[in-house]
């Protein structure tokens, strides 16, 4: 499926086992398209946070998308952000 | 098991509890040895927690073994689904969370219907299932199923406990988290080796309850007022939300300050009783013609605390089609996830309420109540055969006629669930409950035990079918290990009725697995547990017969046959428009 207009979020969650089961599940549960992840931890804490990118192609439900992203008890924070910046714009190399 | 009925209330924790005869203040100044299974228990103790249901079984031993030196009431199911549903009648009549137990492997499977229905229907349900070792998880070891994943898209949150300290921090945030916002299910699973983790304990954090909600914007109240005023034929629609906010009382405030005409979903039965002047009924696939009439005709649509379920508004692109929608929720999703509105108020709805009555100047509608009653006439709610106890709207109103106010009704799901909805006269919050969103047949008998548990000094009432019935049929025997005053009021037709309606309506009357070629004797059924059964069919004088039934102490069956050619009228085809009410059976 050609990505035509993607919107990236960009996830702050906590660092626990299950969170990228919930993100992910919710994706499935929901229907959304979920074209790319990338998870790692962010150094430093308590608290232990890690940041979460996902690329969506969801353009019509974004906004619903979003706020069903952010009932999460785990995920602290959701931002949209342009691919400019991100991390899928430096990783197209491995994507080829 | 054969205790005598007490109240869901605080326990206070018994002497010999095994988490020590200290009261919960001292046992903050000293630390103790505790196995993760007695700290469990101790939690839920904190919580308030007076009954569990569950099933024991391998992995959840330890959690069994604490359990008998507390004072918490343990009702044995004999299928971990009627667990999960006994514990959700408790909580759908109280508003409080409720507890239920099951083993790993097909425990935690059988439970997951019962957990996904609290889902669908927002309500404050704790799952806790054994797990087998952490060493083993992984290994396909007996009983081990990934129950982690099975309950991921069914819960509000759900965690596998990987250690003993863990719980001191998940129990109570599995409380606070069901209780909080939009209400709902959360699980926990907790391996065998957590269970038997023995670790010291200082204090414990307090028990979890529901957080503050969130403030409500005073501009948005105002808003929703200016709207309100400014529209010529508004129209009220009210849902489970109004139920869960504890707000009943200020919504017909409200309404009769505003005079303002107030549809009901099915989750919100019982806010508004049928006869209250401002009261419209049921809306959507089987409400009155005059209902769904109305809609078709205002211009402003209020919807509180609803999540615009495709069973209220059909299709959606016709629904209210000359409407503008105002959405009050608290929950943030919901917004704009059906339909948009020109207004929506993320919030607690009995907040916004309150806010509203205290500012609102009343005023009257005239026209557009003149409009609504002559529709009311028009277009009426046919209750066909209302006066024959052996037809469905004539046995349920035979058995409303033979209670009071008090009594609690729940139903299974199918063409009784809906017969109900329309024709039993609900008039409080919380005296209907019934599966809603997941529509699960199974749900009625083991939710009236739970209804009864919780409140003993009412009756509890459970219209069902032989369909759904046979689902959960084994629990008759949990009724009558506690002796409840519970009734199931089977309308027997032998089939799945609504489904041999839609072969009917839908399916060129090609009836294809509908009727059950062995009958069941339910009376017989039930005698077999040791529940009196009654068949009206068979009784000289069967109104007397079922006012008997009703009125004295205890568990009891009451059959009544009745056709199988019977339909709930009026019916949306699913996918629908509204309008299109099909009000008769096809010639």
């Amino acid at each position: 499926m050609k990505v035509t207009d993607p919107a990236i979020l960009k996830l702050t969650v906590n660092n626990h086992p299950g969170v990228l089961s919930h993100v992910a599940g919710l994706f499935a549960r929901r229907a959304y398209n979920l074209e790319g992840v990338m998870v790692r931890p962010v150094p430093g804490g308590p608290p232990h946070r890690s940041r979460m990118w996902l690329l969506v192609n969801e353009e019509d439900r974004l906004q619903q998308l979003i706020r069903q992203t952010e009932k999460l008890v785990d995920v602290i924070s959701v931002e949209q952000h342009p691919m400019e910046g991100s991390v899928f714009e430096s990783t197209q190399q491995y994507f080829t | 098991m054969n205790e005598t009925d007490t109240p869901v209330a605080p326990s206070t924790r018994s002497e010999s509890s095994v988490a020590s005869s200290a009261d919960s203040k001292t046992s903050n100044l000293q630390a103790r040895e505790l196995s993760g299974a007695q700290l469990l228990i101790e939690l839920l103790e904190r919580q308030g927690i007076s009954h569990i249901a569950g099933v024991p079984g391998g992995a959840n031993l330890p959690i069994y073994d604490a359990l008998s030196a507390s004072n918490i009431r343990h009702v044995l199911a004999r299928h971990e689904q009627g667990a999960g549903f006994i514990a959700q009648g408790m909580a759908r009549v109280t508003g409080e969370a409720q507890v239920c137990f099951a083993s790993s492997g097909p425990g935690a499977t059988n439970l997951v219907t019962a957990v996904a229905d609290a889902m669908l229907d927002s309500i404050p349900l704790v799952a806790i299932t054994g797990q087998v070792p952490q060493a083993m998880i992984g290994t396909d070891a007996f009983q081990e199923i990934d129950t982690f994943g099975l309950m991921l898209p069914i819960t509000k949150h759900n965690w596998l406990v990987r250690s003993a300290q863990e719980l001191i921090e998940v129990i109570p945030k599995a409380f606070e988290l069901a209780l909080s916002g939009r209400p709902g299910p959360v699980s926990i699973d907790i391996p065998k080796d957590v269970q038997n983790e023995i670790i010291s304990v200082e204090a414990l954090p307090p028990p979890g309850t529901r957080l503050p909600d969130p403030a409500v914007v005073s501009e948005e109240v105002d808003e929703l007022l200016a709207r309100i005023t400014a529209a010529k034929q508004p129209v009220l629609m009210i849902g489970g939300g109004i139920v869960y906010a504890g707000a009943t009382q200020t919504l017909r405030q409200f309404a009769e300050q505003l005079d303002l005409p107030a549809v009901q979903t099915f989750m919100g039965l019982g806010v508004l009783p049928a006869d209250h002047k401002q009261s419209l009924g049921m809306l959507g696939m089987h409400g009155a013609p005059f209902t769904n009439l109305v809609l078709e005709e205002c211009d402003l649509l209020v919807g509180l605390g609803v999540r615009f379920d495709d069973r209220a508004t059909g299709k959606v692109a016709a629904f209210c089609p000359n409407a503008e929608f105002i959405h009050v929720d608290i929950d943030r999703s919901e917004i704009g996830k059906v339909l948009e509105p020109v207004l929506s108020i993320t919030a607690d709805v009995g907040d916004v309420l309150r806010m509203a009555v205290e500012r609102l100047q009343p005023a009257t509608r005239p026209e557009w109540q003149s409009r609504v009653q002559h529709l009311k006439r028009e277009h009426p709610l046919q209750l066909d055969g209302h006066n024959d106890l052996f037809r469905p709207y004539g046995a349920i109103k035979a058995v409303a006629s033979m209670l009071d106010e008090r009594a609690n009704v729940t139903t299974d799901v199918g063409q009784h669930q809906m017969w109900v909805a329309q024709a039993y006269p609900m008039v409080r919050p919380r005296q209907w409950i019934s599966s809603g969103g997941l529509g699960t047949m199974g749900f009625g008998l083991p939710a009236a035990i739970g209804m009864a548990l919780a409140q003993p000094d009412r009756k509890c009432i459970c219209f069902s079918g032989d369909g759904s019935l046979m689902m959960n049929l084994q629990e008759f025997a949990t009724a009558a290990e506690h002796n409840l005053d519970l009734k199931v009021i089977i309308l027997n037709n032998n089939h799945l009725g609504l489904v041999r309606q839609q072969q009917t309506l839908f399916y060129r009357k090609n009836l294809s697995a509908v009727e059950f070629e062995q009958r069941t004797n339910f009376p017989m059924a039930a005698a077999s547990m040791g529940v009196k059964g009654v068949d009206l069919s068979e009784c000289e004088d069967p109104h007397e017969a079922l006012r008997q039934a009703l009125e004295e102490h205890g568990p009891c069956l009451i059959n009544i046959p009745i056709s199988e050619t019977e339909m709930v009228f009026p019916m949306v085809a699913p996918g629908g428009a509204n309008k299109d009410m099909i009000t008769g059976a096809p010639a």
